[in-house]
């Protein structure tokens, strides 16, 4: 550069800067750097530990590994329920460029209802964002395809792989199985569900609610490493999912097979117990709901379907129908009749009914002189009139609570039901009146405000026939459960449970052989059309009226007011291997609608066992009885009860 | 008349220290896009780093007095360039910062303006040969500096368009101010900041955000705090040692933001903890007292406010830069000087250390 004169050149020359001002610049510095360091100092000695616990929050996801449910098998590990691999697809909204934008496309892909995605992100608007809205169960294969194609333009989506249930089709031991959902919200604040997260699977009715603690397992978990777009960059360990228990019914597969067909079509409900030891061989209740639309999400027309059908397919008729016994009280009846030492010398006179405090009690046939040996096969209404007159309320009532009636059996499924069995004291506490000794006349014939579930009657009329040996009907196989499961089982399914009931053994033999005789050829016996040949078969048939004015007779309506069809049988007569108790609403006759029923799984059950035990020759049962003498029958032929 | 300055005279303990600090930064800016598609920064930091010291050296051999000769002119053409910055600049993320020289080169003028206002500031004040400072002189040079700040607050760059503001104080200080204009300037800027508060139009919300979230970023962690946060975060977990190279989580994992500009501090804190952050610290000490002391050898006037202009960016960048990243200051978007990622930085940098090399050759001129 030359030397440019300038004007102000030489005269500034010779200034200088102070040398105070660099001075105090030079501590400004030192101020200054020392202000940050004091900043750091704060960050980084005294906040260490918590910015360390913010900066794993930060980068550790912890994902779910869901633990596979059960499996559920029949009493010879015949398989009932298994799982199968599914997968689910979310909506993470941190990581839409446009989520409205994009709703069109994940709708086409997902095939979806556009409503229904922005309703899902509706019921998540005030959630963080960055929670997962489940957007589609079990998705299909191609709608796999579709996400894996769009990973760059819709981000948003996200599958998971679970496992869902595969319950057997068409609604078979539906009711016994029951199905499982998603946790509900009222429940997450019940205390029985305080181990629950939302969004956690549990069994929501049959045996999946009442065994769901060993069937669910336990969720492991699994930690990855991500960035802050919530990509997994690399694993960090993980907590293995501990897979649910399998569990082994009590039911057999066989038995179960031949008890849906016999119930196709019907309304009602069948149950086979094996009367020794109370175990539940099969279980059936019409009509029946697919539990597989329930696993993945339920569509709202099946739903309104379900609960808009006038025949209750949710309900567990075997356990929750609370219908009149109908003559199927009448060995409630004889045994109370019986143990009074009422019942032994009594003898009544049928002429088609009689008239008790100035009102008329029919009976459908004129049966002449009737004893106890003819009441129970003949099942003669006037008979059961006289003995419940004779009675009265409060003894008929203790011996039906005996044998389990108005409790619950302890039946280990939930809501069981408990029926009615009327008595002074229950009178006076539900309707705060007097019982009315007229009231009792129809009550001897199983109707009037008496009421009773089958698993109650099979239990009851089985137990009787086991010399009063009455046991808790179960599911499960109580020694295959963890001791403090099945005692806890115990404790939630209440009931009459396990009791003998002392009964002497002649009129043991006189109830039972009546039951037997009701299901052999002659006069007015109401089982003869479904007898088994070779095969020691008891049981009582029941007519259920519905309507008031037509109990007794012949008369048994039509339609929704038409009889229930009642049948308890069992084989053999005494100490029996299988009880089976058939209601068929408004099935009519009970011999006719029910019994028939109840015999090709009592056939089915004896054939089996026979070939089990590789003599199909032997006779199950002890010797079988020779029928009594029977009177000549007066008027009517056919069945009736 | 002036004595031919060597290399001998060149500060090579000032360059050394600055190289030290260059060296660190690209290793960090390697770490810190080590997992992101910016990886290879690190290698196009050292390619601006050669173009810079080349840059340095070259400018070195200028005479610092035909640089302040020319101020004025540069200081029209760079205001100009501002002009031409809003008028044809290229718009990136909402801003237009940039000129496009073709090639996928760009340059930012905002920051050479730095450096013609150092210059021209030097040779206003000098201007004034040390006579008491009137108003008038004050206004001038609020002028001076105003003018391009407006401009660049208009791109909008309001970290840039604050850095020339210490370039004024600076000036103001040297020159001559005295305490009761300061005491009458603050009472005014408080006024009309006050003013400006209560009309509430002046910033835009994402900016008035910005500006206050860093006093509590908890309130809204994914919004407007976030990058607060995580950067907090950051250096706190770093703790006394740091996770060590390429090992910071929050680097790594792409919650700090911008990790290899703006953040570039607190992913060294992050990796290097306290120890290291200290170090860096220790570094800019020691690198702006030895600016500080050239200063006090300039041979004349020019040159110490030459230099102490510099001090004022640079330390002005580093408060405003490591303060926003410990959370003791707003973000305002200022790269930290020798470490943040960017060309224009770096050039900005080393040509103002080129003047200064050529001030210090000449201290024993006279």
């Amino acid at each position: 550069m030359s030397t440019a004169p300038h004007p102000e050149w030489h005269l500034a020359r010779d200034e200088k800067v102070s040398a105070a001002k660099l001075h105090a610049i030079q501590y400004l510095v030192v101020i200054l750097l020392a202000v940050l360091a004091a900043g750091m100092w704060r960050l980084q000695i005294l906040g260490a530990d918590g910015y360390r616990v913010l900066a794993d929050a930060n980068r550790i996801r912890k994902l779910p590994v869901l633990a596979p449910r059960g499996k559920i098998f029949d009493r010879e590990g015949r398989i009932l329920v298994d799982n199968y691999p599914s997968v689910s697809c979310f909506l993470l909204r941190e990581q839409a460029k446009d989520l409205q934008a994009d709703i069109p496309l994940i709708a086409r892909g997902l095939d979806l209802p556009v409503e229904q995605i922005q309703t899902s992100i509706r019921r998540y608007a005030s959630s963080p964002k960055y929670e997962w809205i489940p957007l589609k169960q079990d998705i299909t294969q191609d709608e796999q395809a579709f996400i894996e194609a769009h990973r760059n333009e819709l981000p948003e989506l996200e599958t998971q792989d679970d496992q869902r249930r595969l319950y057997p089709r068409d609604g078979f031991a539906a009711h016994l199985i029951g199905y499982v959902g998603e946790v509900s919200e009222e429940d997450l604040n019940s205390s029985k569900f305080a181990f629950y997260e939302p969004g956690d699977v549990v069994g929501k009715s049959g045996v999946e609610e009442t065994y769901d603690a060993i069937l669910r397992g336990t969720d492991g978990s699994r930690d990855v490493i991500v960035n802050s777009h919530g990509k997994e960059v690399r694993p960090l360990g993980q907590q293995l999912a501990i897979p649910g228990h399998d569990l082994r019914l009590t039911v057999d597969l066989d038995l179960q097979r031949v008890a849906e067909q016999a119930m196709e079509g019907k309304n009602g409900a069948l149950v086979a117990m094996d009367p020794h030891t109370g175990e539940i061989l099969a279980m059936v209740s019409r009509p029946t709901f697919d539990p597989n639309q329930f696993a993945v999400r339920l569509t709202k027309s099946y739903w309104s379907q379900i609960v808009n059908d006038p025949n209750h397919p949710l309900m567990n008729k075997t356990i929750q129908a609370q219908y009149a016994p109908g003559s199927t009280f009448k060995i409630i009846m004889s045994l109370a009749g019986l143990e009074e030492s009422v019942a032994q010398d009594m003898h009544v006179m049928c002429n088609g009914g009689a008239t008790f405090y100035g009102h008329f009690f029919a009976c459908d046939h004129h049966h002449g002189m009737v004893d106890i040996d003819h009441a129970i096969p003949w099942s003669c209404d006037t008979y059961y009139y006289t003995l419940a007159e004779r009675l009265g309320i409060d003894t008929i009532a203790k011996y039906a609570t005996e044998v389990g009636l108005s409790q619950k059996t302890g039946i280990d499924l939930p809501d069981e039901a408990t029926g009615i069995m009327p008595s002074t004291a229950w009178k006076m506490k539900t309707q705060h009146d007097k019982w009315y000794a007229g009231e009792t006349i129809s009550v001897g014939i199983g109707q009037g405000p008496v009421t009773a579930t089958p698993i109650q009657l099979a239990r009851a009329l089985s137990g009787i026939a086991s010399g009063g040996v009455l046991k808790r009907p179960h599911v499960v196989f109580p020694d295959e459960l963890p001791t403090d499961m099945a005692s806890a089982i115990a404790a939630t399914y209440p009931g009459s449970g396990d009791r003998t009931v002392p009964i002497t053994p002649d009129n043991w033999e006189t109830i039972t052989d009546g039951m037997a005789q009701t299901m052999l050829p002659g006069g007015f016996d109401t089982g003869a059309a479904v007898r088994l040949e070779g095969i020691d078969f008891a049981g009582k048939t029941g007519t259920a009226q519905l309507v008031n004015h037509s109990i007794g007779g012949n008369n048994l309506l039509t339609g929704n007011a038409r009889a229930n069809a009642w049948f308890v049988g069992m084989a053999p007569r005494r100490n029996p291997d299988i009880v089976v108790a058939v209601l068929v609403e408004h099935g009519g006759w009970g011999a006719t609608a029910s019994a028939p029923l109840a015999a090709q799984v009592i056939n089915a059950f004896v054939t089996k066992q026979r070939k089990s035990e590789g003599n199909l020759l032997q006779v199950a049962a002890p010797k079988p009885q020779q029928p009594k003498p029977v009177p000549a029958a007066p008027v009517s032929t056919g069945t009736g009860e | 008349m002036r004595r031919f300055s060597s290399f001998r005279d060149f500060d090579w303990m000032l360059l050394t220290m600055v190289l030290l600090t260059s060296v660190i930064s690209v290793l960090e800016i390697r770490s810190a896009t080590l997992q992101t598609k910016f990886h290879g920064f690190g290698e196009k930091q050292i390619g601006f780093l050669l173009v810079g010291i080349a840059l340095m050296f070259l400018i070195s051999f200028i005479d610092y007095h035909a640089l302040v000769d020319i101020a004025p002119w540069a200081y029209g053409i760079g205001l100009l360039s501002l002009v031409a910055v809003a008028v044809v600049g290229t718009k990136v993320m909402g801003a237009r910062r940039w000129i496009s020289l073709g090639g996928g080169v760009h340059f930012q003028p905002s920051e050479w303006v730095k450096l013609i206002l150092i210059l021209a500031i030097a040779r206003y004040f000098w201007g004034l040969a040390g006579r008491p400072l009137t108003w008038m002189d004050i206004a001038k040079a609020f002028a001076m500096v105003g003018v391009p700040m407006l401009l660049v607050l208009k791109q909008p760059d309001l970290g840039t368009a604050l850095t020339y503001f210490p370039v004024l104080v600076a000036g103001l200080f040297l020159g001559g101010i005295r305490p009761r204009q300061v005491a009458i300037l603050t009472l005014a800027f408080a006024v009309l900041a006050g003013g400006a508060w209560m009309s509430g139009k002046r910033l835009k919300p994402y900016q008035m955000a910005r500006l206050t979230s860093f006093v509590n970023p908890d309130n809204d962690p994914r919004g407007s705090g976030y990058q607060i946060r995580q950067s907090l975060i950051a250096v706190g977990s770093g703790g006394l040692w740091g996770k060590g190279t390429n090992q910071g989580t929050q680097t790594q994992g792409d919650f700090l933001p911008i990790p290899y500009t703006d953040f570039i501090f607190a992913a060294f804190c992050e990796e290097h903890g306290f120890v290291g952050g200290m170090g860096i610290l220790l570094l800019y000490f020691l690198i702006l007292t030895r600016l500080i002391q050239n200063a006090q050898q300039a041979s004349d006037m020019p040159g110490a406010f030459i230099v102490m202009g510099v001090v004022a960016v640079i330390l002005f960048q580093i408060v405003v830069n490591i303060g926003m990243v410990v959370g003791l200051l707003p973000v305002t978007g200022i790269p930290l000087p020798l470490m943040s990622y960017g060309g224009s930085s770096i050039l900005f940098t080393f040509l103002a250390l080129g003047i200064v090399m050529n001030i210090r050759m000449r201290r024993f001129v006279n």
